[in-house]
């Protein structure tokens, strides 16, 4: 496929549809509703189902349902929207079904406004509901990489029955970028073993988070647990960028991720020797190749768009071996180069490592 | 290495949006990387509109920039906005036909376009925009006016395509009076 001028709502939908979506539920919000716009259409034309339900609420319940009958289903939405969510996203989770969300961050808290955030890192990765779950939570950085994740999300999710969420921001999600599209792929062609599918000749199927006898439930929770285990063992990504030779480690995802791909490229025309590590997944997190650059850099800088969320996973990883330094910004404000790039310097400086 | 960063801005209607994604679109043809990011917030109805629009040899980091290589202001406040802001040595291309005042940086090139009248006179002052458009590509050479003709008359939508010849002309015009 040739490549195309594309805005990152519209890259996500149309990739999903190619990837085998075969139902959509959702309720739209900014900023990102031309996912909806987009897949209202299309997926019609496909003959598949979209459905604009009449809440988050009702939107996640039948992504839910649908999940259960063993088909590709995902939903979209933003902050408040995913909020709504949670107690379907916990259910989602106690049952063991393969769901994928995407949530495009916008300022908060509350109704804050629709402008890109990074703010609902701790909700996504450590609480998106109640209960003891993670999700994997993938965090694109551009809209090819959004495109790709979709697939990503559709398989991970089916391989280990599990909530897959996207954690995008609405400036990914209004951006055009040149990207490429997968080819059309064809639907499933049958429903897991697992799914509920009408249990003519066979036992029935029972798909539930309701456990009523607590050795039973921890049962359950054990088994959900070493699955979460494994996932941490084998489904950690992440792009490192120049840290052969670095003294100093940037540590960023998504939108914040690439404008420190600027910051770095400048930091080392002025001679400062920083690499960076942008994790792909916010969970499992890549805590241990962290450390392990603990090692060789002599200090992190940490930016996101919030009051530093995945800093307490840095701090975390890094043990206490080096100082770490944060650049937030907060309610919609994006960081801009020359302002991360002064603090990164300021971090060179108090090491001695200032050129 | 080719490299631009751009800030168009000025009234929603003005087709700033559409001026900042045709010359995304020039970039991509001629096998650039390019971002396009847009101000979405509520202001944009009735209010003011802006884009960024990068294009690079390079693949793009930040989509957004403090301190623009180049800034096309089609009103006043977006002058009033945009002018600090353009990188020394930068270029700032002024509609002369809705901003009276003369931008007092000496340390860019300013280039003043009267692409509203020339628009106006072409039959339709909605095609301003093309008029900054062609006088950007001239004066900055990041893409050329033909692939920003090319794409021109592959997105222009099917409502607006009984213009597109009065908006090959502005292209033109406006690239005729920076060369």
């Amino acid at each position: 496929m040739a490549k195309q001028l594309l805005k990152g709502n519209v890259a996500f939908a149309e990739a999903a549809v190619r990837f085998g979506l075969q139902a959509y539920f959702g309720y739209p919000i900014t900023p990102q509703s031309e996912a909806l716009e987009h897949l209202s259409g299309r997926m019609l034309r496909e003959a598949r189902v979209f459905l604009q339900a009449e809440s988050e609420v009702a939107a996640i319940n039948m992504v839910y349902g649908a999940a259960c009958c063993g088909v590709r289903v995902m939903t979209s939405t933003s902050g408040p929207g995913f909020s709504l969510m949670a107690e379907g996203l916990s259910y989602i989770a106690g049952s063991e079904i393969p769901v994928v969300v995407v949530n495009m961050m916008r300022g908060g808290p509350g109704l804050g406004n629709i402008q890109p955030s990074q703010a609902d890192y701790f909700f996504m990765t450590k609480s998106a509901g109640h209960g003891d779950f993670h999700p994997i939570v993938l965090a694109p950085a551009s809209v090819q990489e959004i495109i790709d994740m979709m697939g990503l999300a559709f398989e991970l999710a089916e391989k280990y029955r599990t909530l897959v969420l996207i954690a995008g921001d609405g400036s990914l999600g209004q951006m055009m970028e040149s990207a490429e599209l997968p080819p059309m792929q064809p639907l499933p062609a049958l429903r897991p073993n697992w799914a509920v599918t009408g249990a003519d000749g066979r036992e029935p199927n029972v798909i539930t988070s309701l456990y009523l006898v607590a050795e039973h439930l921890e049962e359950v929770n054990l088994r959900l647990q070493a699955k979460l285990a494994d996932i941490r063992q084998h489904e950690v990504r992440f792009v490192e960028a120049q840290t052969a030779d670095a003294e100093l480690l940037l540590v960023a995802y998504g939108t914040s991720g690439r404008i420190c791909t600027s910051v770095m490229r400048q930091a080392r025309q002025k001679g400062i020797k920083v690499g960076l590590l942008r994790p792909q997944t916010l969970w499992p997190f890549p805590a241990q190749r962290i450390g392990e650059l603990c090692e060789q850099v002599r200090g992190i800088l940490v930016v996101e768009m919030s009051a530093g969320q995945m800093l307490e996973d840095v701090d975390h990883a890094a043990g206490g071996r080096v100082p770490i330094r944060f650049h937030g910004r907060m309610g919609g404000m994006i960081p801009m180069v020359d302002d991360v790039l002064a603090d990164l310097q300021a971090l060179a400086t108090s090491l001695g490592l200032a050129p | 290495m080719r490299h631009q960063e751009t800030i168009f801005a000025g009234f929603g209607g003005q087709g700033v949006l559409f001026a900042g994604q045709l010359l995304a679109y020039a970039g991509m043809s001629e096998g650039l990387h390019v971002t396009w990011i847009p101000s979405y917030g509520p202001e944009m109805r009735g209010g003011t509109a802006n884009c960024t629009v990068i294009l690079s040899e390079q693949e793009i980091g930040a989509p957004v920039v403090s301190h623009p290589l180049s800034a096309v202001v089609f009103n006043v406040p977006s002058l009033a906005k945009y002018e600090p802001l353009v990188r020394p040595n930068g270029l700032l291309l002024v509609n002369a036909s809705l901003i009276a005042a003369q931008s007092a940086r000496e340390d860019i090139r300013v280039v003043y376009i009267p692409a509203s009248d020339i628009a106006t006179e072409l039959g339709n002052i909605r095609i301003a925009n093309m008029v900054l458009l062609g006088a950007y590509i001239a004066a900055t050479d990041i893409v050329s006016l033909d692939a920003a003709k090319a794409q021109l008359d592959e997105h222009l939508s099917d409502r607006q395509r009984k213009w597109l010849q009065p908006n090959m002309q502005a292209l033109d015009r406006g690239a005729a009076l920076v060369r």
